[in-house]
């Protein structure tokens, strides 16, 4: 069980959301972090250079928690075999639909796009329909 | 997101200058991933739990994020034919929802239920060099290269 935190939510959205909107301001990109992920991995491509630059900043915050009193998780209480499983759908998905949870969540919805608000409604819709089976089907 | 290469050229300090813009921007949105406790899995399926303790605050994160970002982008970006450092700005320009949109979804939903851990999130956790953590992006990445080589083929 997790406390609501609706202060520390509030905030952290502000921070991301400034952190998506720097981007598209200044550089005209979209901070979408699948999308950055796979996009860094042409590595001959010109534009690898801004993603990895993204990442990077990406990692440091990482580094920066404790500087700001938070912790980051230390483990993830779930089997090698159900990570792996999901680290490969949450990639192969992402990339086909072109987006995860910032790209389409929240810069793609923030542009009214239709394509966005439908892949955000549909991936939630699948992802607590996973959490009912594994809590309360499986798991009850 | 799909781009293709860009070609268009950039004099190097605008090329510099907008490497660091990412950059702090990444450091941002980490930070904001952080500070609203995203990248703890057991919020995320909490929040994901309808029918359990309901954790309604990823509901807040994204409602934030979304009023500064689509406020930014209505009055700095709709108006505007250009960005501050580029000559254009590079935006999704499909509007159709297709099967590939649906079918990435679903699955992308699949993977995020079963242990609440998207892209964003999952970058952030690698500093605590944790074995999962690790093995999660590795996975991850490999899924896009799968998809990627699936649709050159099909």
């Amino acid at each position: 069980m997790t406390e609501f935190t609706p202060f520390s939510a509030l905030l952290g959205g502000v921070l991301l959301g400034l952190g998506a909107l720097l981007l598209i301001l200044l550089n005209g990109r979209i901070a979408g972090i699948s999308g950055i992920l796979s996009g860094a991995m042409q590595f001959k491509n010109p534009n690898a250079k801004w993603r990895w630059a993204f990442i990077a900043g990406l990692t440091l915050s990482g580094f920066l928690a404790p500087a700001v009193g938070f912790t980051l998780p230390t483990q993830l209480n779930t089997s090698w075999t159900l990570t792996l499983l999901a680290g490969f759908l949450v990639g192969f998905g992402t990339y086909l639909c072109a987006g995860c949870t910032s790209g389409h969540g929240i810069c793609g919805i923030g542009r009214m796009s239709k394509r966005s608000i439908v892949a955000t409604l549909v991936f939630m819709l699948l992802a607590a329909v996973v959490v009912f089976f594994t809590r309360h089907v499986i798991g009850a | 997101m799909l781009l293709g290469p860009n070609m268009n050229q950039h004099p190097d300090t605008s090329y510099r200058l907008q490497e660091f813009v990412a950059f702090i921007s990444g450091c941002l949105f980490g930070l904001g991933l952080i500070v609203s406790q995203m990248v703890d899995a057991n919020k995320v399926l909490n929040f994901l739990d309808f029918f359990g303790d309901w954790d309604p605050s990823l509901a807040l994160v994204m409602a934030a994020g979304l009023s500064v970002f689509s406020f930014g982008y209505v009055f700095g970006v709709k108006p505007k034919s250009k960005p501050l450092l580029d000559e254009q700005f590079f935006l999704p320009t499909k509007t159709n929802v297709d099967k590939k949109l649906l079918i990435g979804a679903s699955l992308f939903g699949l993977g995020w239920g079963l242990v609440g851990i998207c892209p964003g999130p999952a970058i952030v956790n690698l500093v605590t060099l944790n074995g999962q953590f690790i093995g999660f992006v590795i996975a991850m990445l490999l899924g896009m290269l799968v998809a990627k080589k699936l649709i050159k083929i099909t």
